[in-house]
């Protein structure tokens, strides 16, 4: 197919689209990303769905949203604001709009734009008649008609709320032509998708082609997009969830400790797909257990623990907060396990769809007694891999349950990710005894560590009883006695000190030798933080990064770096509680903060607006 | 070194630290009739599990000889499940409480029913609560005064039978901490069975509800008021042993007296405890003193399938089936784009 219009090259683009929860956004957008990846464009994407199933069509509860960024260069976030925006319907537009860049093109359904519609996105004026959409270059398709057409003419009996579902794939069509992908990708990945229904492929197929050509065909769109493939990038790379990212690190740890990987879990939005996937990796010896709540999930956890797999449970803030007492006996027990908190807005059930890092405190602190263990996060999609086999490596070798820290938008988002190889990931040490050691007993350590050793039923000449109540040091005999208590906490405390040992040291981004700013971020907030910075470094500002995924204990050098920067900045999507934590940590430092709690991520142009406020504040 | 020829005997599961429960407790009897039933049902020592909840029964795991675990009020179950499921090699026993089993830990005890893990449940049914010194408990019968309960509880108690069977149960037995050997055999028979067993020992607190079941338990009323159920026995009880159970014309149970009303021993009921239909041990289970005698034994012990045997097969099904042999064909599977 020739074009003759314009054709303008892009570093990047960010497209959002947005429509009812039953329109298929989240689908579309994952059909974009992948016809991008193909090409070799870098991307980034991020849902932005209802808690909501399918809320009243037509209204704003009802708007479903999907952001990607495809990039030439490399792409960290899914972008601030929008240059295409798909809007099905006015609730899809009125909800959206401020999140377009001025001079976007806006491609919305006209069929969906009457004063029925309207009245449910809670428009009062005809929002295509006054002049909030002046400066845009609107699209006023037909989709709606033309799908319903197209598959008419098909002959294969699909009705008209069927037909309704193809409409996706005629926006998809639009934005293959307006940016040069490659139609074919886009044919692929619905065979693929309705492999078992071969009309409705053949429908989705024939409204892809009929947005292509109606896109070609008007004016409005002769100028199009070319967003050249990174350069100087080889291997393979696929896009990746979060959660499928965590959940395939836990499996990497699985078969690096050569041990079984055991999940039990309750589902709550936004982990539920960490067991989802892993129910569906049985083929590698992959148990799940669905339990009937948060807490027999986390208590199947550390029975299969006892009993030497890896295990696993999977939550979000709700069910941590009712996990807390199992937590303590794991600490108590000094068993492995992992827990993966996928944070979501709180308190209470809070914003169950919405990125927060609202459960810090939580996972430090938030359990009964003297109940120390480590709390490490993932701060990209791709590296929940990473960080969920680092989680498993710390369990297991220094026989402790550890909370590792992802989001709502890591959990969901994606990005192009390089894809390991699992030769290069090392050996995890699994602290093991021999049958009839004669040595063992219990709560006898490793001196280095400070770890006990995993003695499990099965094995001769070991057997032991452990449990909630306080144990005798070494002997692990049920003690009461004052000192053995404080020396037990002491000895707990100090083990999770010690991993400190055993973690990398901080790396910082930028001037590594100090200088004017630090901004400190952990977690999901990597790639907005980085990209601002990295522009004002371009800029000549001198500002420089560490984002930490050791939480507790921090890298053994945090306080080195903190001292050779004039000033430190915080920036959390929570109300402080990393910073509160540095402050009781490493109370040297004055720490400046920057903190957002609306559910959302935070955007590159307010953070490099906050720290030229900080740079030029002497 | 433990030498795996030895053949076990009850002195093996015995440990050597005290035993801290209370002088007189029923607990000392049940340990003793478990010590004595271990030996007998050919595992090896180190494949066994004792898995308990919070409560005075609870710190049975500490006094025996085996692999042990003593975790969260109410939270046995699903600990004891991981264990299992994890490895189902294990013989896992878990040690529950009313507290902990009817109450705290009452969604857990049904969910365990219902999946049927294989499971040994010895539920020690004393109707109050011990460890935290005597407040009512679930099994509580109604208007009992207790330290929370002044004016008697106004709370309908729980059977253990009737949630089991409630909750699709495979085995439900009871027995009274004062019958060792029939304690022993109970336990040897929750063993065998493959799946949740539910085994209600009544179990006498001797310092904060002494002589609950006295009623019923009593040297000089047990004959009368229990009736021990065995599997195609008739369902024949009494001192003189001529009172048995039919059922009536409108199918409930009745108390009749062989000799009386025509009525001869081939009236009587006999009992199927492998009778897929729960309805006459769901009645079996339920009854009460002193309309009914209550009854012991093993009640109800029907087949199906356990969950950590499906779980096994649709691992290894999957395991067969899938060209996903390792991490790095996961790695490589799907959408995966070659950049050059």
């Amino acid at each position: 197919m020739s074009k003759n219009g314009k054709v303008i090259e892009r570093e990047d683009v960010v497209v959002k689209f947005a429509g009812d929860s039953g329109d298929g956004m989240q689908l579309t957008g994952n059909q974009f990303s992948d016809a991008s990846a193909s090409l070799g464009n870098d991307l980034s994407t991020f849902p932005d769905f209802p808690s909501e199933i399918r809320a009243p069509q037509g209204t704003i509860a009802g708007v479903s949203g999907f952001q990607v960024r495809i990039g030439h260069k490399d792409v960290e976030t899914p972008g601030d604001l929008a240059d295409v925006l798909v809007a099905l319907n006015p609730a899809a537009l009125k909800s959206n709009l401020i999140w377009v860049k001025p001079g976007a093109t806006i491609i919305i359904d006209i069929d969906n734009f009457d004063n029925k519609h309207y009245k449910k996105a809670g428009y009062v004026e005809d929002p295509l008649g006054d002049e909030s959409l002046q400066g845009y270059n609107l699209i006023k398709a037909p989709i709606t008609e033309l799908s319903r057409a197209t598959v008419r003419e098909l002959k294969l009996g699909i009705d008209n709320k069927t037909a309704d579902k193809t409409r996706n794939q005629f926006v998809m069509g639009i934005l293959f032509w307006l940016f040069n992908r490659n139609i074919e990708d886009g044919k692929q990945f619905i065979r693929n998708k309705f492999g078992k229904k071969p009309h409705l492929a053949e429908a989705n197929i024939a409204v892809l082609c009929e947005g292509y050509n109606y896109a070609e065909t008007i004016e409005a769109l002769s100028t199009t997009f070319q967003i050249n493939p990174v350069q100087n990038r080889k291997g393979k790379f696929r896009q990746i969830t979060g959660n499928v990212a965590t959940a395939w690190g836990l499996i990497a740890g699985a078969e690096k400790s050569g041990k079984e990987l055991f999940l039990g879990s309750y589902p709550i939005t936004p982990a539920t797909e960490i067991l989802q996937e892993l129910s569906n990796r049985k083929d590698l010896g992959v148990k799940t257990f669905q339990a009937e709540d948060e807490i027999a999930g986390v208590m199947t956890a550390i029975g299969a623990s006892f009993t030497g797999k890896l295990a696993a449970t999977s939550t979000s803030g709700p069910g941590l907060a009712l996990k807390s007492e199992a937590l303590g006996l794991a600490v108590i027990t000094e068993l492995p396990l992992v827990v993966v908190n996928v944070q979501r807005g709180g308190p209470s059930t809070g914003l169950p769809t919405k990125p927060e890092q609202s459960d810090l405190m939580q996972a430090l602190y938030g359990r009964n007694g003297e109940s120390p263990l480590p709390v490490i996060a993932a701060t990209t999609p791709g590296n929940c891999f990473h960080y969920a086999f680092e989680a498993a490596r710390i369990a297991i070798e220094h026989m402790t349950p550890i909370i590792l820290l992802t989001d709502g938008y890591l959990a969901n988002g994606t990005e192009l990710w390089k894809v390991p190889n699992m030769s290069d990931i090392p050996e995890i040490k699994v602290p093991l005894v021999k049958d009839n050691d004669p040595d063992y007993q219990p709560y006898k350590r490793d001196p280095e560590k400070l770890n006990r050793f995993w003695a499990v039923p099965g094995q001769k000449g070991l057997r032991h009883r452990i449990g909630g109540l306080e144990k005798s040091d070494i002997y692990g005999d049920v003690s009461h006695d004052p000192f053995n208590h404080e020396r037990m906490v002491e000895l707990r405390q100090e083990k999770v000190d010690r991993i400190a040992n055993y973690i990398p040291e901080q790396s910082v981004y930028g001037n590594e030798n100090g200088g004017e700013l630090l901004v400190v971020g952990w977690g999901g907030t990597y790639g907005a933080l980085h990209s601002a910075v990295k522009e004002m470094r371009v800029d000549g500002y001198d500002i420089s990064m560490a984002q930490f995924n050791y939480i507790c204990p921090l890298p053994k050098n945090t306080a080195e770096i903190f001292s050779k920067y004039k000033k430190i900045v915080v920036c959390e999507i929570n109300n402080g509680q990393f910073v509160t934590f540095l402050r009781s940590q490493l109370p040297d430092y004055k720490y400046k903060q920057y903190n957002k709690i609306q559910g959302l991520p935070f955007y590159i142009a307010e953070l490099k607006n906050k720290f030229q406020e900080i740079l030029e504040d002497k | 070194m433990e030498n795996t020829q030895h053949k076990l005997t009850k002195k093996d599961f015995v440990v050597d630290g005290p035993v801290k429960w209370c002088a007189g407790c029923g607990n000392f009897s049940i340990l003793s009739a478990v010590q004595n039933a271990l030996p007998e049902i050919n595992v090896p020592i180190e494949d066994i599990v004792f898995v308990s909840g919070i409560g005075c029964s609870s710190r049975f795991p500490y006094y025996i000889e085996t692999y042990g675990f003593h975790g969260l009020h109410g939270r046995a179950a699903p600990l004891a499940s991981g264990m299992k499921t994890a490895n189902p090699n294990l013989s896992i026993w878990q040690i529950t409480g009313d507290g902990d089993a009817m109450a705290i830990g009452g969604n857990h005890f049904i969910h365990l029913i219902r999946r049927n893990v294989d499971i040994n449940v010895l539920l020690f049914n004393n109707k109050i609560y011990g460890l935290t010194k005597g407040q009512y408990s679930p099994t509580t019968p109604k208007g009992s005064v207790t330290k929370t309960s002044p004016n008697g509880t106004i709370e309908n108690p729980f059977n253990p039978g009737e949630l089991t069977m409630g909750a699709q149960g495979t085995f439900f037995a009871r027995v009274i901490d004062k019958e060792p050997k029939v304690m022993k055999e109970v336990f040897i028979e929750a063993h065998k069975h493959k799946g949740t067993s539910i085994v209600e020992v009544l179990q006498n607190c001797v310092i904060f509800n002494n002589a609950v079941h006295e009623q019923i338990t009593g040297k000089d009323v047990k004959n009368d008021r229990t009736i021990y159920l065995e599997h195609e026995k008739p369902m024949i009880f009494g001192s003189e042993r001529n009172k048995g159970l039919i059922l009536d014309k409108g199918y409930n149970l009745e108390v009749v007296t062989i000799g009386e009303n025509g009525i001869s021993e081939d009236d009587l009921l006999v009992h199927n405890a492998y009778d897929a239909n729960p309805n006459l041990h769901y009645m079996l289970g339920r009854m009460t003193y002193p309309d009914f005698p209550v009854a012991a034994g093993v009640i109800r012990s029907v087949k199906d399938s356990t969950y950590e045997v499906l779980l096994d097969e649709q691992v290894k099904h999957a395991q067969t089936d899938s060209k996903i042999n390792n991490m790095q064909d996961l790695l490589n599977s799907g959408n995966v784009h070659e950049i050059e």
